[in-house]
């Protein structure tokens, strides 16, 4: 891809060791190296997306050790000795997770740009408030932007995937 | 969208961090959750050449009960504020505004001592520690010391830390009486405040009324002079400076502090 | 059963959600391999002359591969000198004096404009090279804002002597108005919004063996080609443009834009593959934005309620160069009436330029403005009247016995049930009880007070009917289907409803059938998705060439079972050909594609529609006024959308939904402001307001479906109607809340701070 972030001769890069979806991944890189750029062009995850520079869209929301995070505003370096889980490792075995197979009945996405940083989003939140009304799934996406839905299939998409888990 | 190039350091220890800070002067910068460095970064509003990372001092994460005043270590970050049993009991203004913060991703890395340090006027917890009467510990080269809440806030962004000092920990005096409220006014929930005020008992604060966070020093004087939380409510924009900008005037925003702080006292009545 | 009409969710999805859709800067073919990275030098100035440009302190920064500007050009027809003289095939359809070159030649008109582009290794070396490129620019006084435009005191482009690039001279014959009991005139604001989809636009290109390839985020590969053979000088069968999945586009991605074609440029240029992506704060500057008009309205009628003439003029900003020449000004008049039988309509426009980022289409374009202003003047009359607004609407409606009707603006309205529409979304609100809940909250004094806002519309879909859709089916011998399409999805669902139509047609199952789009070496011909037309036109292409695949397969099976053609049958539950009543000569696709020499069955066609079609519909907002702070709360949004029959409702549903939370974003919250430099104000998303899932409630529709003859589907377009609807009646609610405080306008955002405004002068003139 891109460069590998190495970063140029007069700078020393620093090394990063993550694990992404279970898989360990060492790479040297540039020290100013966002988590997001790590994930699209290092480990060649490109599912996350970038959809702004103010930390105010949600499309780069991954977990971090379990937690939502914008990855946008995380450095790779900062994520090294840390597990970070994309929606390319939700499914397993060809199933999907719950908030994704919710999304797909619910019609909860349309150009499917949000729809990584929106799913990974709602699996943080549904694991910190398993049973969610409404206005507390509106509000815990209050820092996941979509211009195509309206909001209302994914909001039906993240009870119904509450509904399922429990 | 990319800061410009630095040098990243991830520091150990609280004591390895001011040795680097020291090391580095002016260059360095400490980097907590990020979440009010890294924004400026990537606009290149800031371009620190060293970064020290505390991400690692976990040692600095904590909310426990020392008796008078619950101690909360800085690197908390506002999630685990917003969720400790702790202090949902004993000063639950502070886990209630910390949920208020940004939102859940942001609060799951942004910390109660980064935010405080960088001490933007529109936070919300600078102006309720305020109310809360805080005590801020922060730990140069030379040692540790404390620093009361009222001195802290100096100016725009300036606050009493001395370059290469680091917060290390914030003292919240367990409020006497139980009543308190939070009144945040932004259009969209994830908005920054246009205008907020947070009330712990006699101490009614703003958010977004000057340059730093601001005692409603009139309202207080009112109150304790036994005006209704209305009328009381009508000092609340004596004495501030509030901008103007994109979303509010300064007109609008004095106005809007005379209805919250009247919200607020009404709410916090009704919890005492 | 048929499969039409039934709730089918999206055979896009899987993918999308586990392994993430594939835009522009995901990509990963080997054509792309090394490519190097471009960034732009923007103009952080609104209007300036360029008195130079030293690339030197870029140049000698790690990872510069190259520096170039307009002076790099020399491979194209010579660059417009200021007087804007100039190439013909530019990618502006305003050309002549108003002509917008690739990169700034000698003067820079809107902050964002491109001015250099920096060409780098990678990303990161891409933005710190382009900080280091030093322009010095000369700045001239800001034009800001169309009222300034039209005063005509700084030119934008001096060698036409005016800012006002068109006029459409609105009548000024009062007659008709001092004929009513009642007239009112408003001045009324349309603002400027960003169209902001989650995707800003990104473009790879590389050129090689003469041949370039363009991978390019938009809404129609091939209206990309041939701009690009236009611009580069070359033959459009040298050029290949590739649309992957593409992260909305809401129409400011139709076609392509002057940076993207420096992008496909550059590549030609220095022979290096080339990959591009802007950032939220260039989005938000340099990609088209939407709406942008003041109107002034004037309405009139008799206090029974009848309006009988309406009249509003219209001054369209058009940013500093003209991306989409008059048709926005052009449809907002077309539709002026709107859903009313008016006796008398007068429109007229200007359109003017100022400096600030271009405008073009935004969902409606143009249509959203028509309704916004005559649902604005009929609730207006209503207040004058002191009649209930759903009932004047009701006394001027085009009856259902009228259509096709003619309007006095010369739309032709194929088909429309106005007032029925209007009953089921009052019904489906609870109308009379919201009314009572707003009447206790103004007895008692209640500082939230409530608001219920009314819209009725009707928009046009398929405007450009005649340029019809293109589809090709190819059934192979081993039973599977491919279509490819000349429409070109970005989130609308088509692979799903055009296999749905395969399906229903041919009885092949939708698993077994593939559709492909936006591939100009797959689909040389084609018109793309915009203008809510795909269904009525790609859909309606999609079909007929179904059908002929079917005449051909017919033909081959009746071969096959040497049998007549007219005993031949299709059982589209199974898929199986067989003689009439004779299962045992059962023949599956397979068979029948496998007995034609090339081993498939192809049908290609275009389908042209005779006219555009017109959906309607009504919506009603409910809405919360803390009238101590002007907030603004959506309590319900209810809403009739009628777009004919009805392919998919989950997609239908999820079109209205997106539309609604669009048309909600401008009438509450968004607006792009500009200072009295023309320096922008809402530049990132931390300033400019987007609507987000805590401002909106879950929406209520109601299902209508009124079909059109003018297409075999009986389908009108769904896609922007939601907007359209939406928007008018949220700003009716919000004044409707505090009209008992005298209150009878207040402009769109309706923002906190313009709501207490409102009430606060109010309160003043009450107080006098």
């Amino acid at each position: 891809m891109d460069s590998d972030h190495r970063g140029t001769e007069s700078e020393q890069p620093v090394k990063v060791d993550l694990t992404v979806n279970g898989q360990q991944i060492t790479a040297d890189v540039e020290d100013r190296l966002l988590l997001v750029h790590f994930l699209r062009d290092v480990a060649d995850l490109t599912a996350t997306n970038v959809g702004c520079d103010t930390t105010s869209c949600g499309a780069c929301t991954v977990l971090l050790d379990g937690e939502s995070v914008k990855s946008c505003t995380v450095l790779a370096a900062q994520a090294s000795g840390h597990e970070v889980t994309t929606v390319e490792g939700l499914a397993s075995d060809g199933i999907m997770h719950p908030v994704q197979r919710a999304f797909h009945e619910q019609h909860g996405l349309q150009c499917g740009f949000c729809t990584p940083g929106m799913v990974m989003a709602i699996v943080s939140l549904l694991k910190e408030n398993p049973h969610p009304t409404e206005e507390q799934v509106r509000i815990g996406l209050e820092g996941n932007l979509c211009r195509c839905t309206g909001y209302h299939n994914i909001v039906r998409a993240a009870l119904a995937a509450a509904e399922v888990s429990s | 969208m990319i800061p410009s190039s630095f040098t990243y350091k991830r520091a150990g220890s609280a004591e390895e961090a001011c040795d680097l800070a020291a090391e580095y002067g002016e260059d360095a910068k400490y980097l907590a959750g990020g979440h009010s460095l890294l924004p400026l970064m990537k606009l290149r509003l800031a371009a620190p050449e060293v970064i020290i990372d505390l991400g690692g001092l976990r040692d600095l994460s904590y909310v426990t009960d020392q008796g008078s005043h619950i101690a909360i270590g800085a690197l908390t970050r506002h999630h685990d504020v917003e969720h400790s049993d702790l202090l949902a009991r004993e000063v639950p203004l502070l886990a209630h505004a910390a949920g208020q913060v940004g939102d859940p991703q942001i609060r799951h890395r942004g910390t109660i001592g980064g935010s405080v340090a960088h001490s933007d006027p529109a936070s919300d917890l600078p102006a309720v520690l305020l109310a809360l009467d805080a005590t801020l510990v922060a730990r140069g080269t030379d040692g540790a010391r404390e620093i009361p809440i009222g001195d802290f806030f100096q100016s725009l962004f300036e606050t009493a830390l001395e370059p290469g000092e680091l917060l290390t920990e914030i003292r919240v005096p367990k409020p006497a009486g139980a009543g308190w409220s939070f009144q945040k006014f932004t259009q969209r929930a994830i908005d920054w405040a246009i205008v907020g005020v947070a009330v712990q008992g006699g101490r009614v604060t703003l958010v977004n009324m000057g340059g730093t966070p601001l005692r409603a020093a009139a309202v207080e004087a009112a109150l304790a002079g036994g005006a209704s939380p209305a009328d009381a409510a009508a000092h609340a924009a004596e004495g501030t400076s509030a901008a103007s900008d994109i979303r509010a005037t300064r007109e609008y925003r004095e106005h809007l502090s005379r209805v919250l702080v009247s919200r607020a006292l009404t709410e916090a009545a009704s919890r005492a | 059963m048929s499969i039409m009409g039934t709730r089918v969710i999206r055979t896009e999805d899987p993918r999308l959600l586990t392994s993430g859709g594939v835009y522009v800067d995901d990509l990963r073919t080997p054509e792309l391999n090394g490519a190097a990275y471009l960034s732009f030098v923007r103009s952080p100035v609104a209007h300036a002359r360029i008195t130079g440009i030293d690339a030197s302190e870029a140049l000698s920064e790690p990872g510069v591969i190259a520096v170039l500007t307009v002076r790099d050009m020399d491979d194209l027809a010579p660059p417009p000198p200021d007087s804007g003289e100039g190439p013909s095939e530019a990618p502006a359809p305003i050309g002549g004096v108003w002509m917008e070159p690739l990169l700034a030649v000698d003067t820079v008109r809107y902050v964002g404009e491109p001015v250099a582009v920096v060409i780098t290794d990678n990303r990161y070396q891409g933005e710190d090279a382009a900080d280091l490129v030093s322009v010095d620019y000369d700045p001239l006084p800001a034009v800001v804002g169309p009222a300034a435009a039209v005063a005509d005191e700084t030119l934008l482009f001096p060698a036409a002597g005016t800012n006002i690039a068109a006029t459409h001279p609105v009548p000024t014959d009062d007659a008709p108005f001092e004929a009513c009991e009642v007239v009112v005139e408003q001045d009324i604001v349309n603002q400027r919004v960003a169209c902001l989809p989650m995707e800003g636009r990104a473009t790879a290109a590389s050129f090689s063996d003469g041949k370039l390839t363009v991978w390019h985020s938009s809404q129609n590969a091939q209206l990309c080609r041939f701009i690009v053979a236009g611009v580069l000088g070359m033959d459009p069968a040298q050029i290949r443009v590739v649309v992957p999945d593409v992260g909305g586009g809401f129409g400011a991605k139709v076609g392509i834009d002057r940076d993207a074609i420096v992008v496909a440029w550059a590549a030609r240029k220095t022979g290096r593959a080339l990959r591009w992506a802007e950032t939220r704060s260039e989005n938000l500057v340099g990609m088209t934005q939407g709406r942008a008009q003041l109107q002034h309205v004037k309405i009139g009628g008799n206090r029974d309620g009848r309006i009988l003439a309406y009249r509003i003029d219209v001054i369209q900003d058009s940013g500093a160069y003209g991306r989409i020449g008059l048709l926005l000004p052009s449809l907002t008049c077309l539709m002026a009436p709107g859903v009313y039988d008016i006796p008398e309509v007068q429109t007229g426009f200007r359109l003017a330029f100022t400096n600030a980022t271009p405008i073009s289409a935004y969902r409606g374009a143009g249509r959203p403005e028509a309704t916004a202003a005559v649902e604005r003047a009929v609730d207006l009359f209503a207040a004058e009247i002191g009649m209930d607004p759903a009932e004047v609407r009701r006394r001027n409606f085009v009856g259902p016995d009228k259509f096709p009707f003619q309007t006095k603006t010369g739309a032709l309205y194929d088909s429309g049930r106005y007032e029925e529409a209007l009953d089921k979304v009052l019904a489906a609100a609870g109308y009379d009880q919201l009314r009572g809940e707003q009447r206790r909250r103004r007895a008692s004094g209640d500082p939230k007070q409530l608001g219920i806002g009314v819209s009725a519309y009707v928009e046009i879909t398929a405007a450009d009917a005649g340029a019809g859709e293109t589809a090709k089916i190819e059934v192979k011998d081993d039973g599977t289907a491919v279509v490819y399409t000349g429409s070109s999805a970005h989130g609308q669902g088509h692979h799903t409803a055009w296999a749905m139509l395969v399906q229903d047609e041919l009885g092949i199952p939708m698993d077994q059938v593939t559709v492909i789009h936006g591939d100009t070496d797959l689909i040389p011909v084609g018109v793309g998705t915009y203008g809510s037309r795909s269904l009525q036109l790609g859909g309606s292409a999609v079909h007929k060439a179904a059908l002929e695949v079917k005449d051909e397969a017919r033909h081959q099976a009746a071969a096959i079972l040497e049998a007549a053609e007219a005993d031949v049958v299709l059982d589209t539950a199974t898929g199986l050909w067989q003689v009439r009543g004779d299962p045992d000569t059962a023949l599956s696709w397979a068979q029948v594609a496998g007995n034609t020499s090339g081993g498939s069955l192809i049908a290609d066609v275009s389908f042209t529609a005779d006219a555009p079609t017109f959906p309607f519909g009504a919506h009603v907002s409910v809405v919360e006024v803390d009238t101590e702070t002007g907030q603004v709360k959506m309590l319900r949004h209810i809403t009739v959308d009628d777009a004919g029959t009805v392919l998919n409702p989950v997609l239908t549903e999820g079109q209205r939904h997106g539309g609604i939370a669009q048309g909600a974003a401008q009438a509450l919250f968004e607006e792009v402001l500009y200072d009295a430099d023309g320096n922008p104000l809402t530049s990132t998303l931390a300033d400019y307001a987007a609507i987000s899932a805590p401002d909106l409630p879950s929406f209520e529709l109601a299902s209508s479906e009124t079909p059109t003859d003018l297409n075999p589907l009986g389908a009108k377009g769904i896609g922007e109607a939601g907007t359209i609807g939406s928007t008018p009646a949220i700003q009716n609610a919000v004044i409707d809340a505090v009209s008992h405080l005298g209150i009878r306008h207040i402009d769109m955002p309706a923002t906190p701070q313009r709501v207490w405004t409102a009430i606060t002068e109010a309160r003043k003139v009450s107080n006098q």
